[in-house]
């Protein structure tokens, strides 16, 4: 779907990453499916959405991959391995482009985090791109880069620096945050994609009973209710919670507890679950 | 064994269930309501429990309590309810053949209560105000909101 652009911003243009060996996972990361889609097409049609023209980037070795040739394809042209190679590809293929990058490995990537990124492009910046909420650093694989970087990723590039992250630390460019944590997490390993496998459908809907006690009783104003949310984690469900009742925040050492027994905040809900609030406690 | 219980507690009552002929020490805890709580008058407490899991957590503490010291019984009671300056809010006993595992026992006993079950407080204060003990929404507690 096309997107007008204003005056003198260039053209958006998609790149999906897809060249990676996958050596961690042990299989084509490109190819696990998350909600019956190939990873790589539900991140091309993510990225898609917000382009006038996408394309995957692939190693020399993958042009005759049946996944990968179904889709236009830019083929890496330095040979070397790493995302870098693909991003300085793909702007020498259409240098008045500025473009729009997402590896393949992102399952928890969502339209929102995007729009964010496409909302925040402007002339004063090379590179628009996230901080990550682990380190802080640049999130080199979901970011716009502008014709303008160009030049100096390429002598980077030249300069026998071949990561992106450590690139678009020297470019000295404003972070943005992330509208949505988690929606960059990345998967590696076959725990990492289990854990999100079951994250993704986990922010389905779901009938959950929730108890308050003690301040949290009297901040919600209520001591149980049945509520029907999309709450991936405990966590997160006292986020949506918190924004139904005024009073009602999180507070630290606040503990939790899922069909009587206590669990850690990140632990991921079921339908039909009975969710317990506990405050600090205080006993004695 | 651990307790709740809503009624006063009966605390010579609970001596003579500890008692043993065995015991050559018992060595007794009692949390009482103090007046005054971080330099305010404090008239009255109220506690509340999630009463199912703190009968869970307070055997398990007891339990833990007989694997690591070399003690013969040992009995909690916790209070619920509106208590009154002075009243006994908390009851531990542990009888042991010898002082050390006594001594030692309760107070493992009563520090594990302390943080691991599920009973909050509320204190009420001589000017009228009242709050919940350890989780005032300052800035000192609040966990800093994130995206």
């Amino acid at each position: 779907m096309p997107r007008t652009h204003l005056g003198s911003m260039a053209p958006l243009y998609g790149l999906v990453l897809a060249g990676g060996q996958s050596t961690r996972m042990g299989r084509d990361k490109a190819a696990l499916e998350f909600d019956g889609l190939s990873a790589l097409e539900r991140a091309f049609s993510l990225v898609d959405a917000r382009c006038e023209q996408s394309f995957i980037s692939v190693s020399r070795a993958q042009g005759d991959d049946p996944l990968r040739n179904g889709f236009p394809r830019i083929e890496d042209r330095h040979g070397s391995v790493g995302p870098a190679d693909g991003i300085l590809s793909a702007q020498l293929s259409h240098p008045h482009a500025a473009w729009l990058v997402v590896a393949c490995d992102l399952p928890l990537l969502d339209a929102a985090t995007l729009d964010a990124l496409v909302a925040r492009r402007g002339t004063e910046r090379t590179v628009t791109a996230f901080r990550s909420t682990e380190d802080g650093l640049p999130e080199p694989l979901c970011a716009i880069y502008e014709p303008a970087s160009h030049a100096r990723l390429e002598a980077f590039f030249a300069g026998g620096m071949n990561c992106p992250r450590k690139m678009l630390m020297r470019l000295d460019i404003g972070l943005l945050e992330q509208p949505r944590l988690g929606a960059l997490d990345n998967v590696n390993a076959p725990a990492d994609l289990e854990h999100m496998h079951f994250a993704t459908h986990n922010r389905r809907l779901k009938t959950l009973d929730i108890e308050y006690f003690a301040l949290f009783r009297e901040r919600a104003g209520t001591d149980r209710e049945t509520v029907r949310l999309g709450a991936s984690t405990p966590e997160e469900l006292f986020e949506l919670l918190s924004e139904r009742h005024a009073g009602l925040e999180p507070l630290r050492n606040m503990k939790v507890a899922v069909n009587d027994e206590m669990v850690a905040m990140t632990t991921l809900l079921r339908d039909g679950d009975t969710v317990l609030f506990f405050p600090p406690v205080s006993g004695g | 064994m651990f307790s709740i219980s809503e009624r006063e507690l009966d605390t010579s009552m609970l001596e003579r269930a500890l008692a043993n002929d065995g015991a050559g020490a018992q060595v007794v805890f009692e949390g009482r309501v103090r007046n005054a709580n971080q330099g305010r008058d404090v008239t009255r407490l109220d506690y509340e429990a999630h009463a199912g899991m703190a009968l869970k957590e307070g055997q398990r503490i007891l339990d833990a309590a007989r694997e690591q010291f070399a003690i013969l019984h040992a009995l909690a009671v916790h209070r619920v309810g509106s208590l009154a300056i002075g009243e006994c809010a908390v009851w531990v006993g542990v009888s042991a053949t010898h002082r050390d595992a006594a001594f030692l026992a309760c107070r493992y006993i009563i520090d594990e209560l302390k943080s691991g079950l599920p009973i909050w407080k509320k204190e009420h204060y001589a000017d009228g105000d009242s709050g919940w003990v350890g989780c005032e929404y300052d800035t000192h507690e609040r966990v800093s909101s994130q995206g």
